[in-house]
Order: C-alpha cells, then sequence, then structure tokens
C-alpha cells in the first residue's frame, strides 16, 4: 500500500524528460486532436512515426506504455464491435445476424488505433513528467485564465497538495479498517445495504482525519506565510530551452502534415 | 491456553525486486497470564508481529497456533479469534467513530453478535475497567480530552472481553500524567483480571516497571526473550540495535564499574534507592 | 525588552452555538507574564491542556489575545501591517510531521517559506542548500517526504522555517509522535541551530530528558506560569513537578530520593554523569566497595 504512486512516472534521463511540462502538455494536445483530424491510412503512418519517435526518444520501456491500456480494453472492444457490426455498406461476411462491411472494417480499425494513440500518447506524457511539474505546468499554460477569474493558482497549489496527502491517507484508510477488524467489524460479507453501512465505521475517523490534517496543514502555511499566489516567487520557474523551440517546430511540421494528408 | 508462534516468516513485496523479510523465522510462546513486554526500533518488525497474533496478517510461512489451533487452517473463525486476542493499535482514539461513548464501545461486542442486553453489560464493564467517568459515557468521544479518547478506544477492544490484550504504544503522545494512569490500568488488567498482556513501548522505563519477560525484535528477527534484568544486563547490545537499557541500569553499571558492590540487575529508581541506601547503612531510615 | 515578550496575556476558547450565543468560555491562558532573551534555548514544560500549545500560536500570531499583548522583536501581534515580519522572525514547528510538509520533494518543501516571502530564485536555492545542510538533511533533498522517517521529516519541517532566516524557531511538542532515535535526532538538531546560528529556541515538550540541556525551563499550569529558571533550579523540585503532572528523569528522582534519605547530594542532578560523581565519594566514603 506504501509504496503506491500517483500518475506513473517513470524516472530515467531522456530528452523527453528534460522537456518543459507545457511543450508536453501542448505536444500532447497536439497529438491528441491530430488523431480525431486524420482520416486516411497515411495520416495514421504519419502518427504512427511520430509516437514511435517519442517512445524511442523517452527511454521508457514499451512494456510501460501499453500498461494503461487494460483499462480500455472494455471500452475498446464495445466501441470496435459497434463500428464494425452496425456500419452500413458493402457486405463482406456475416455472422448470422451480423453482417460486417468495408465501412465497418475500417472505421473499427480506424477507432481501435485512435483510442489506443490517445491512450499511449498521454502515457507518455505522464511517464515522463513528475505530477509536480505537471501542476506547475498546467498553472502556467492555462495561466491566462485567471483574468477571467479561475483561481488557477489555488487549484494546482490543491491538485499538488492532494498528490502529497492521497497516499498518507491510503496508508490512513488501512490502518483504520484493521483497527475495526479488531474489533469485529466485517467489511467483505452482507448484501450492498449491509456494506454500505459497514463503511461508515471506516469513513467517519477517516474524514475526520482528513479534516485534522488539513486544519493542521492550513496552519503550518500560514505560519510559513502563505498568503495565495500573489507576491510569490518560484523556486522552480518554468523557463523554456532551445529544446523546447525545437519541439515545437516540430509540432508545427506535424499537425500541417496530418492535415494535408 | 497459549499464543505461539512457530518460525514466522513474512515477506514485503514477494516476488518483486523490493523483497524484503518483515519477520524472519521467529519462534516464541506466549503463556497464559504473563506481561510481556515487546520492544526494537521503528521497523524492527514488531508492529507486523502483532498483527499476526490475532490474524490481521497472515504469515508467509510459519505458523501461529492459539490454544494449540492453527488459525491458519481451513475453518478456522478468525473474527472469533479477534475477540479474544484483542489488539489495540497506535493512537486508537483514530478509529472512534460513534456520536456517543457509550455506543462506541459497543462496536466490538455489536459485532460479535451478543444480546443487547450482554451488549452493555460489557461497555459499561470495560468503561470502568479504564476509569472513564459514567457523566462522559453519553458525550461525543469527539469532545474529550486526548487521553479521555485514547482510555474509550481502549474500552473499545476491552468490551469485547479479550483473554488476550495486546497494545501498540498505549502512551504515545500522553503527558506524564496520563501515561502513568493508562499503564496503571493495564497493569490492575493484568493482575487483576488476570488477563495476558503484550505491551509494545519505546519506553525501557516503562518495561522495566510492569513486564515480567521481554521480547527484542531487530530486522525483523527476535534477538532476545527473557526476564527485563536478564535482557538489560546486555545494554550494550541493546544500544547496537538502536535501543538503550532503562537509565538506571547504567548508574548502577556505572557504580559496579567503580568497584562498588550492587546488584547489576537492579532496574526500577525503586531498587536503585534500597541497594544504595542498604549500602550506606540508611536501609528502612525512610524508604 | 527581549526577542518574545508577553504582557498579562489572555486568551479565551469561546465556543458559540447555532445562534451565536457564547455557549462556553474556556480560558487557556490566564494572565502570562513572559520576557524571553534573544539566543536562549528556552523549554516550556506542562501537561496537556496548561495552556502550552495555545501560547506557541499566540507568538507568531495564529491566535490573536483576548487581553493583553505579545511583541516579537518588538511588534505587536495585533498589528495587521506586521504580521508576515512577525511570521518570518518567529518560525513555527508542529507536533505532526506529516500535517505541515507542503511539498512532495523535500528541496521544494524547504523552498516554499521563501516562496511565499517573494525571495528571488537564485536566493531560494542559496537558502535551500544552507538550510538543508544545517539541519544535516543534503542527502534527501530529492526524496518524496513519505519515504522519511519521522525525525527525517521534522528535520525537513525545521529546514523549511530555517529557510525564512528566522530569529526565533518555536517547536511545539516535535517530538512527541517520534521514537526515541527520532526525538535525540530532533533535539540535537534544534541545539546545534541554537549553538551555531544563535537561533533563539523555544522548545515545548513534556519529555523531561530533553530539557536539561536548555538555558531556561519554564513550566505552565492552568495557563499560567507557575515555575521559570534553570533546569538544576527546576528539577531539583520533584514534588512540585509531579503535582503538575510532570515527570523527572530517572536520576534526577534517585537522587532526590537519596538525598531525602540523608544522603549528601547537591540539589538537581540531571544527568548519570552528575550523579556518579557525586554519589561515588559518598559511597566510597563508607566503605562500599566489593
Amino acid at each position: 500500500m506504501r509504496e503506491i504512486t500517483l500518475g506513473q512516472y517513470y524516472p530515467v534521463d531522456s530528452v523527453l524528460h528534460r522537456l518543459d511540462p507545457r511543450t508536453k502538455l501542448f505536444g500532447t494536445m497536439v497529438f491528441i486532436v491530430s488523431l480525431f483530424v486524420a482520416d486516411s491510412l497515411a495520416a495514421y503512418g504519419v502518427a504512427t512515426v511520430f509516437l514511435v519517435l517519442a517512445i524511442r526518444l523517452s527511454k521508457v520501456p514499451f512494456s510501460f506504455m501499453v500498461r494503461g491500456l487494460k483499462a480500455i480494453l472494455f471500452l475498446l472492444l464495445i466501441s470496435v464491435s459497434f463500428n464494425l457490426f452496425l456500419t452500413p455498406g458493402t457486405e463482406v461476411f456475416r455472422i448470422g445476424f451480423l453482417k460486417v462491411t468495408w465501412e465497418g472494417l475500417r472505421l473499427a480499425g480506424f477507432m481501435a488505433l485512435r483510442l489506443i494513440y490517445l491512450v499511449i500518447g498521454s502515457s507518455v506524457m505522464t511517464l515522463t513528467t513528475t505530477p509536480n511539474e505537471l501542476t506547475d505546468g498546467l498553472e502556467r499554460s492555462l495561466g491566462f485564465l485567471k483574468h477571467v477569474g479561475v483561481p488557477v493558482h489555488e487549484i494546482s497549489m490543491m491538485m499538488s497538495i492532494a498528490l502529497r496527502f492521497i497516499p498518507i491517507l491510503v496508508e490512513e484508510t488501512d490502518k483504520i479498517m484493521k483497527a475495526q477488524m479488531a474489533r469485529g467489524a466485517d467489511f467483505e460479507s452482507g448484501n450492498l445495504l449491509q456494506k454500505a453501512k459497514s463503511m461508515v465505521p471506516l469513513l467517519v475517523p477517516l474524514f475526520i482525519s482528513a479534516f485534522r490534517r488539513a486544519t493542521d496543514l492550513a496552519m503550518a502555511m500560514e505560519a510559513r506565510c502563505y498568503h495565495g499566489g500573489a507576491g510569490r516567487t518560484k523556486m522552480k520557474p518554468l523557463r523554456y530551452a532551445g529544446r523546447d523551440y525545437v519541439t515545437y517546430l516540430v509540432y508545427v511540421l506535424y499537425l500541417a502534415g496530418m492535415i494535408c494528408l | 491456553m497459549s499464543i505461539k508462534a512457530d518460525h514466522i516468516n513474512y515477506l514485503y513485496g514477494e516476488g518483486t525486486a523490493f523483497e524484503q523479510y518483515a519477520l524472519k523465522d521467529v519462534s516464541f510462546e506466549i503463556e497464559d497470564g504473563q506481561f510481556i513486554g515487546l520492544i526494537g526500533h521503528t521497523g524492527s518488525g514488531k508492529s507486523t508481529l502483532i498483527q499476526h497474533l490475532n490474524g490481521l496478517m497472515r504469515a508467509s510461512s510459519g505458523k501461529i497456533y492459539y490454544n494449540g489451533e492453527d488459525i491458519d487452517q481451513e475453518g478456522y473463525d478468525r473474527k472469533a479469534l479477534r475477540s479474544r486476542v484483542g489488539l489495540v493499535f497506535q493512537y486508537p482514539e483514530h478509529q472512534l467513530f460513534e456520536v456517543d461513548v457509550f455506543s462506541d464501545v459497543c462496536f466490538g461486542p455489536k459485532n460479535q453478535g451478543l444480546s443487547q442486553e450482554e451488549i452493555q453489560q460489557r461497555a459499561k464493564e470495560a468503561l470502568m475497567q479504564v476509569g472513564l467517568k459514567e457523566q462522559f459515557w453519553g458525550q461525543s468521544p469527539f469532545e474529550l480530552s486526548g487521553g479521555q479518547k485514547r482510555r474509550v478506544a481502549i474500552a473499545g477492544v476491552l468490551a469485547m472481553r479479550p483473554e488476550v490484550l495486546i497494545l501498540d504504544e498505549p502512551t504515545a503522545g500522553l503527558d506524564p500524567r496520563g501515561r502513568d494512569e493508562i499503564l496503571d490500568e493495564i497493569s490492575k488488567l493484568h493482575t487483576e483480571k488476570k488477563m495476558t498482556i503484550v505491551l509494545v513501548s519505546h519506553s525501557m522505563e516503562d518495561i522495566a516497571r510492569y513486564a515480567d519477560r521481554i521480547l527484542v525484535m531487530s530486522h525483523g528477527e527476535k534477538v532476545f526473550d527473557a526476564p527485563p534484568k536478564e535482557v538489560f544486563r546486555h545494554y550494550k547490545e541493546l544500544e547496537q540495535i538502536g535501543l538503550a537499557a532503562p537509565q538506571i541500569t547504567y548508574v548502577v553499571q556505572r557504580l559496579r564499574e567503580q568497584g562498588i558492590s550492587l546488584d547489576g540487575d537492579i532496574t526500577t529508581v525503586k531498587e536503585a534507592t534500597t541497594a544504595i541506601l542498604g549500602l550506606l547503612g540508611k536501609a528502612g531510615s525512610r524508604v | 525588552m527581549g526577542i518574545i515578550k508577553a504582557s498579562r496575556l489572555i486568551y479565551d476558547y469561546i465556543r458559540r452555538d447555532e445562534e451565536n450565543h457564547v455557549e462556553e468560555v474556556n480560558r487557556a491562558i490566564d494572565g502570562l507574564d513572559l520576557d524571553i532573551k534573544a539566543g536562549d534555548f528556552v523549554a516550556i514544560l506542562g501537561h496537556n491542556g496548561s495552556g502550552k500549545s495555545t501560547f506557541a500560536k499566540q507568538i507568531n500570531g495564529i491566535l490573536l489575545p483576548t487581553e493583553g499583548t505579545v511583541w516579537i522583536s518588538g511588534m505587536k501581534t495585533t498589528d495587521d501591517e506586521h504580521i508576515w515580519d512577525i511570521r518570518k522572525t518567529a518560525g513555527m514547528v508542529f507536533q505532526n510531521p506529516d500535517n505541515q510538509i507542503i511539498g512532495n520533494i523535500v528541496e521544494e518543501d524547504v523552498g516554499f517559506g521563501p516562496e511565499n516571502l517573494g525571495v528571488p530564485t537564485d536566493e531560494i536555492w542559496k537558502r535551500v542548500d544552507e538550510s538543508l545542510e544545517a539541519v544535516g538533511m543534503t542527502a534527501y533533498r530529492l526524496k518524496s517526504p513519505n519515504k522519511l522517517s519521522g525525525g527525517q521529516k521534522q528535520r525537513v519541517a525545521i529546514a523549511g522555517i530555517m529557510a525564512m532566516k528566522p530569529q526565533c524557531i518555536i517547536l511545539d511538542e516535535p517530538t512527541a509522535m517520534l521514537d526515541p532515535n527520532g526525538r535525540k535526532e530532533v533535539i540535537r538538531t534544534i541545539h546545534e541551530l541554537n549553538k551555531k546560528e544563535g537561533i533563539t529556541v523555544l522548545l515545548i515538550t513534556h519529555y523531561m530528558e530533553e530539557v536539561i540541556e536548555a538555558d531556561r525551563v519554564i513550566v505552565m499550569d492552568g495557563g499560567r506560569l507557575v515555575m521559570d529558571g534553570v533546569p538544576q533550579e527546576i528539577f531539583s523540585r520533584v514534588r512540585e513537578l509531579k503535582d503538575y503532572r510532570l515527570d523527572v528523569p530517572q536520576v534526577t528522582e534517585l537522587a532526590y530520593e537519596l538525598k531525602q534519605a540523608g544522603v549528601e547530594l547537591p540539589d538537581g542532578i540531571l544527568t548519570i554523569d552528575e550523579l556518579i560523581r557525586h554519589l561515588l565519594p559518598v559511597l566510597q566514603a563508607a566503605g562500599a566497595g566489593m
């Protein structure tokens, strides 16, 4: 339980790891958009090259990239079968009443590729970016929203605190669960209603603990002169380097290629 | 009647690169009515060990017997075991959840499936045992002081009428008086109710005062298992594993090194006072 | 006037019902006068509920007086314009190590205070380096706080305060949740900061072993200051300490008991060395050799 990691950062040193998080966030966005624009084999070819290149540059083993696919396997199967069986057009073969068409095969194939690339593409980002960098990147990239009243700094501070406390609360849940089991609590058997009821001895202490921690933390932050984002400096400010500009150029070329194809 | 641990091993992250022994070939037997002090620095495996004794954790290999029965065998009632081997976790007040003190203490016996009457009887008895006055019983447990909360939590385990009571640092964070009060009540459960006690503590002074046998854990292994006086004689080895004997042991040892004829087994202030006054021919003058 | 000064300080915790009527008033501090000299290592003792933690929170303006005044370096805690200067001057370390670390990486947490103060980036790095070095945690700077022991977490918290360049650190039971080794680690660290950096230390605790090296020991009870002196003085009053629900180290108690029985020993013995030094001649004179 203690070893739980959020996100799935894979610590190696690579060009991709060193890129500014904003560059990676933007790149992921570009890639996702491009997948929805792509409508030809050639376009998918370019996307494949782009993705393979990114994976190679990240130095993260390919097996880590495909792990995320497990989670969407079900979604993948459903969307593929829908496209496969429900697209009208020239029949190729049929299984009972289900008719498979050329158009269906094509759509299903693209749909599958799209989903798989989407997951792998975002994995490349999360595997090469620490949760902190990600929060920082988001805060800076979305900074413009400040002007329309979105508390960007506060939201990113909340995210970063959540990242810090989720492992602690997971451990605490485990502890409280065991303490109640030592008092004969049963979290497994019974019907749904009984199970829900049996969660009370777990959830109440957990909530109280989270609340106590929040109060403590607020006090500690105040004691360390925290007073919101105004006037704050950064220990690790985000600065674009040459490699980031090169990367942006690659994005432009890639996007142009995708649109033309 | 006893708890017997037979060559217990427990591995964290079994089968991964991080594989690590939390318990390594630990064996012992706890007889009825003993008061055991369990010591070891943080990460020595003592918390893992006590969770094996009431079946909350399962050993990777080795067996635990309660009253001669293997607790891991098919069909063994582990839930019943947990009410017989009561376990009070560290900071037990963090597990309180009911609207009032009395209902919280009733949680354990209720889970045992007892009659309403019996549940209330046990809760009353447990609250009395921990010395919590009746005026607090109807209050929300969250409004009590730290020491009182701790008592409610201990009562919550006592209400199941365990035969063995295991407490993981029951005095952590309490002030000196609060600490003494809790320890005295635990000691009373031992002497008056003949309960078997396993006390996990960092305080050698407390252990020396109450325990009649000490188990010392280090890096998942049992390194000592003997009466306090015998264990504290190895104070130099204890230091090597990040522990220490009570201060009095050091005073006595230092005096002995200087040729003063004191008994090397002295571990409490009372014993030391009597012995030194005896040497000075002032015995009985006040002590 | 010293670095911390409290005059006729009173603080009430007030509980109100739904209609905002006062339901219960709990006087936590009851007329406290105190003056702490810059550079001192002062320990505040008291049982739970004696008002010592409430006082700590008064010092850096987390709580404000009901009556009376608190000055930090001459600044009144009630003056709004000084609040950040006060918090910067008097840094605070709390009991629970987990609940005061904000950063996900040790060095980032240490940088949190200076970031809030608007310190330029280069200067933050310098301060972080120095602070981590001062508490001996440089080797752990890139670790996640979750992977540290309790004592290490508290040292990180102390470094986080040091990075704000305070003149004074208040530690509110910093060792209550630690094991004996963690406790020693933290106490050693704050003694070093006191000696090497000249930081004024206010240590609130109920572990007696931790205060024997203090310059001054203050005992609080019922929100008042009831004892005040050097450790030897305070610890010679064993009975009184016990009445305030406190304890003394075993050696002190042994020396006290022996003295009560008529053995010639000085007052307030605090360490094993001291006791041996004074007791050995007495025993040898009585011919207690083997």
